[in-house]
């Protein structure tokens, strides 16, 4: 096999489509009939319902139906619990999941208590607003530690308490070597993120086939088989007569895995029960409410060393803002804990962690997937150690890295896919290296800093390590098949929200197969298309999809080398396949089109020789053992106006490793955005609550998400360990972008503003100019 | 984000605009560039039963000076402004003010009347025509008035029109020779609404003495604010680094800034301090060269 497009920068096959506006996009689906859902959303954080009147707003001219709780039936159950809790010994879990329709009790603002379905989405609205719901207001819970006092609000009555989870992780033993230590540092550390914010909000459409007893629904899903699974059991359904697709869609970032929105479980019923489609899409103003946050983590973390700056343990006991309810299990924290360790020899740890429930938008995954509150507390747990022993900043990091003779490193402790954590390779001076290179380090501190300083410019430096555990199980499956027009399809069951699949997973056909990238037709988020799969998060859509594809390739390889092999009657090794065709070597103009093998496959008529499969496909199945982990490693100079505490920053560098990369382009596209939202959660976003749960920023004016102006060009630099774990060497690459910007920022703003010298450290995430105010003291 | 239902009436002039508002009064809104009104009616925070749609009204779009004077047509867009040679050579603080007005693409429809009308404290240019000592010409059935800028601003998105009454043109006054103009403003993110933001004037004489000063800022309390005794401080004295520190001090005590979630009342008022003394210090180099902007 020649690889002539797996690695090459190539433009991506889906953007003429996208760029053109051609792409379909689930408000883009129009149907004959077509109704329209709003939601009728709680004001209140906390509060009893008493009763619902829908009289009125059923009257409303162009009103079909209006439906709450009590009109499911049996149809209202809570959510599934979608990851139940790994095997942790003494680890505490209470499951709450989310309801279809808010009951007795709504437990967040914005948490849907009625749908109302009408002729269009305007009096959708104008009809929700006039359905009149005798809300008992209660006092809301907010605050983490507030909420685990006794006599505190409780979130679920029956709980007794609100702690969704308690989870203690260790390996070695911690309180054995702390007196040991030459130098140990506690800190508490505050880190908040925020909403995903994708361009394009959710949307749910549902159109029951009465005839032909199906059901189709398009979702802005990332895990459509799994949907389509949980909604034809939740519909009495077979999985055959779901079809779920989730078409082009505007960015996922872990929130759309979240299954079961409420508005999933209600259109396809009432498109049901109507017998007429229905289509919901989620306004920009819900979005804030209604799909699912990553918000807020408190950690008493400390740290011991030896004299020479040698990490001898960590301990961290932190709290975990769940929001109202847990349905996807202790994913998010887990991450938090085992991330934290990082690329360093930690030989004692000993971590626990409780998930505490509030009165707030549920929290699930979105892109770092708590993997940035655990690098924030090592990483300034670093920077403190390296000014207290007296060792530089890159240099403390460059001392404690797992050493590359080390892999595969075990980490002992459970990681979110029920496995002990274990990084399979990496190689992480290099990396550092080629950073320190890359922002010019030691010119910049011996140089150019003393020098900017003395012109009363306050500029600053800063260099962050971190792993990635990507490209997790359970297993992803890909159909190759090579279509009669000679063009070869591949069909997984992941969804896509731009990460290039279109492109990347038809570079891996191309090159197996011998056709042109441009005629490989990726197709994922079809349930009838390809039945099997898990979806696309955690970075895993190139390592588990991407490999699978690979697998299929190659058996579909071997049967267009056989099929011709029989037609032109000679041996296989004398056959050429490239260019979609093959030819007999040396004989350029014996060939055979891919398409006419492909039809001499599949005969109308003759012998067909036992054993034998029709046409040139192959389905094929990939599932590793563990993730693989992906390492890397920002820096950035920034310049602080020290009296108004703007910022500009004036270089960003990362230097990442993420094994073999299929498309430079592509990869680098994923780090840019990665990092965008990594500096939106640094130092622009923050989802504002007050104490009674009410959000103070419900807006894109309000909720700052940082724009072009904002990001800065980005110097890219890679090295490649290629992963032991999978046949193509790869790692993921979706998330590494976002999760070290938090400690990078309060580095580099430490480092300029001097701030160590006056006694101040920056141990919390969102930064703001009026948070650097506050906190350096220049009030007046 | 649906708006609630609302009549629509697209007025083709200024008779007939007035017409239908002196119908329907404080019930109805006028529509202009609509990059306030129709988001509020998104959220429906607005709810006007009628709009009246002014923007087939040509005639309200227009610019012309006269040796004191500068008339802007209510209809006028923010992009032409900015772009406008006349406006560059005869307001200057308009000109350095209007590209930190949101965005090229939000200025493309904004008009100069609908955003003044809006009158919203947060908002650049009710704080310009403070400092420039602007003049508002509003009309209705009944007839034409004059209200100064100083009295059209009555509150948070509440002015001194009267529910039959349209904005119709904005009069600024050209400066004198030897004045320096500056706008500066804090926004968390380009083009978002300041945290804070000053726009200054500038007056002074061969021997570096201020004869007038004005500063307005936005985002500064409930309405746009003119800081009088900072201004005054200045006034026959020399422009020292120390008396610009001084009139910012002074400043931060006459604003009354209500603080938001990016910014608390304490740090609005420290910028405000801090972009006193950065903007009266270009204002008094651009007087003394000579320039306006």
């Amino acid at each position: 096999m020649t690889t002539r497009y797996f690695g090459a920068p190539i433009t991506r096959n889906e953007d003429q489509k996208l760029l053109s506006g051609r792409a379909l996009f689930i408000d883009d689906v129009e149907l004959p009939g077509m109704l329209h859902a709003a939601l009728v959303r709680s004001p209140h954080a906390h509060a009893r319902i008493r009763g619902i009147d829908t009289s009125a707003a059923i009257q409303r001219d162009g009103v079909i139906a209006i439906y709450t709780a009590r009109d499911l039936g049996d149809y209202w159950q809570p959510g599934p619990l979608l990851v139940p809790p790994p095997p942790i010994k003494d680890s505490v879990f209470n499951e709450r999941t989310q309801v279809p329709l808010a009951k007795d009790k709504v437990r967040h603002a914005g948490e849907p208590v009625a749908i109302v379905i009408a002729r269009n989405r305007y009096i959708a609205e104008d009809a929700a607003g006039e359905v009149i719901v005798d809300y008992e207001p209660l006092p809301a819970v907010v605050d983490l530690e507030r909420a685990l006092q006794p006599g505190s609000v409780l979130v679920h009555d029956d709980l007794g308490l609100n702690v969704s989870a308690q989870v203690r992780q260790a390996k070695g033993h911690y309180a054995s070597i702390v007196g040991k230590a030459a130098r140990v540092i506690r800190r508490r550390f505050k880190y908040d993120r925020g909403t995903s914010s994708p361009i394009e909000t959710r949307g749910v459409v549902a159109q029951w086939d009465a005839k032909a007893d199906r059901m189709t629904i398009w979702d802005t899903t990332q895990a459509p088989v799994f949907l389509r699974n949980g909604l034809a059991a939740m519909l009495g359904l077979s999985e055959r007569q779901v079809r779920v697709i989730a078409p082009f869609i505007g960015g996922g970032f872990g929130p759309k895995i979240m299954l079961f929105y409420p508005e999933e479980v209600l259109v396809p019923w009432i498109a049901r029960k109507l017998g007429t489609p229905v289509k919901w899409i989620e306004d920009r103003s819900e979005h804030f409410f209604a799909t699912t946050h990553e918000r807020g983590q408190l950690h008493d973390a400390e740290i011991a060393f030896d004299r020479d700056g040698k990490i001898l343990g960590v301990k961290d006991v932190f709290l975990h803002d769940t929001g109202a309810y847990d349905p996807y299990g202790l994913t998010v924290p887990i991450n938090s804990q085992c991330t934290l360790l990082g690329p360093y020899v930690v030989p004692h740890y000993d971590s626990t962690f409780t998930a505490v429930f509030t009165n707030l938008p549920t929290v699930t995954p979105y892109r770092g997937a708590g993997r940035q509150h655990g690098v924030f507390v090592m990483e300034r747990l670093l920077d403190i150690g390296a000014r207290e022993l007296g060792i530089d900043r890159a240099e403390i990091r460059r001392r404690n890295y797992i050493p590359p003779d080390a892999f595969p490193y075990k980490n002992e402790i459970i990681y979110q896919d029920f496995e002990p954590l274990e990084y399979d390779s990496g190689n992480y001076v290099p990396i550092l290296d080629q950073a320190l290179t890359l922002i010019d380090y030691e010119r910049f501190i011996k140089d150019e800093q003393p020098r900017l300083r003395a012109r009363g410019r306050h500029v600053g430096i800063g260099v962050v390590s971190y792993v990635e555990g990507t490209g997790i199980g359970p297993y992803e499956g890909a159909k190759v098949q090579v279509q009669s027009s000679g063009k070869v399809s591949v069909a997984t069951g992941i969804g896509t929200q731009g990460q290039g699949h279109y492109t990347a997973f038809a570079q891996i056909v191309a090159d197996q197969v011998g056709v042109n990238v441009r005629d490989v037709e990726v197709i994922t988020g079809d349930t009838d298309q390809f039945y099997w799969g898990a979806g696309t998060f955690a970075s895993r859509g190139a390592v588990v999809a991407g490999n699978a594809i690979n697998d299929a390739s190659k058996i579909v390889r071997t049967k267009i080398l056989a099929t011709a092999a029989r037609h032109f009657e000679c041996a296989e090794a004398d056959l050429e396949l490239a260019n979609g065709r093959v030819h007999v070597t040396g004989i350029p103009d014996r060939f055979i089109r891919l398409g006419d093998l492909a039809n001499l496959a599949n005969p109308m008529r003759g012998a067909v020789q036992p054993g034998t499969e029709p046409g040139l496909e192959a389905t094929s199945y990939f599932g590793p053992p563990i993730g693989a982990t992906a390492s890397g490693v920002h820096a950035m100079i920034v310049e602080v106006d020290p009296e108004t505490f703007m910022l500009t920053v004036q270089k960003y560098v990362v230097v990442h490793d993420c094994g073999t990369v299929i498309n430079p382009l592509i990869l680098a596209g994923q780090i840019h955005g990665g990092v965008a939202q990594g500096i939106g959660n640094a130092f622009y976003e923050q989802l504002v609550f007050d104490n009674d749960g009410q959000l103070q920023n419900a807006t894109l004016a309000d909720y700052l998400l940082p724009t072009s102006m904002d990001v800065p060009r980005m110097t890219l630099g890679h090295t490649v360990t290629p992963s032991p774990l999978n046949p193509l060497g790869v790692k993921g690459a979706g998330e590494a972008g976002a999760i070290p910007v938090g400690p990078l920022f309060a580095q580099a703003i430490e480092d300029a503003l001097r701030l160590p010298d006056r006694g101040v450290e920056l141990n919390e995430i969102p930064l703001s100019p009026n948070r650097l105010w506050e906190l350096t003291g220049e009030r007046s | 984000m649906k708006p609630a239902p609302f009549k629509y009436f697209a007025a083709e002039s200024i008779d007939a605009a007035l017409q239908l508002k002196a119908e329907y009064g404080e019930d109805a809104k006028f529509l202009a560039g609509g990059q306030s009104l129709m988001p509020a009616m998104a959220f429906r925070l607005a709810l006007p039963e009628v709009l009246i749609d002014i923007n087939p009204i040509a005639a309200l779009a227009y610019v012309t000076t006269t040796v004191t004077t500068t008339r802007i047509g209510a209809l006028t867009r923010y992009r032409s402004l900015e772009r406008h040679a006349e406006i560059a050579r005869s307001q200057p603080l308009m000109t350095a003010a209007l590209p930190h007005i949101a965005h090229v693409q939000i200025r493309n429809r904004t008009t100069i009347g609908g955003n003044l009308a809006h009158a919203d404290p947060a908002s650049e240019m009710p704080a310009v025509m403070l400092a420039l000592d602007a003049r508002m010409q509003v009309r209705s059935q009944a007839g034409q008035r004059v209200v100064a800028a100083q009295a059209f601003f009555a509150g948070t998105l509440s002015t001194a029109l009267l529910p039959t009454e349209m904005l119709i043109e904005v009069e600024v006054p050209i400066a004198s020779a030897r004045t320096g103009v500056a706008f500066l403003e804090l926004a968390r993110r380009p083009g978002d609404f300041a945290m804070m933001g000053v726009a200054v004037t500038v007056q002074i004489d061969e021997d570096d003495r201020c004869i007038a000063a004005r500063m307005a800022y936005c985002n500064a309390g409930d309405v746009p604010l003119l800081a009088i005794k900072a201004a005054q401080s200045l006034i026959g004295e020399r422009v020292s680094d120390a008396r610009m520190r001084d009139a910012g001090v002074l400043a931060q005590t006459e604003i009354r800034p209500l603080g938001n979630v990016h910014a608390t009342p304490a740090y609005q008022r420290h910028l405000a301090g801090v972009l006193t003394r950065r903007a009266l210090a270009i204002a008094c180099e651009r007087a003394r060269a000579g320039e306006h902007a």
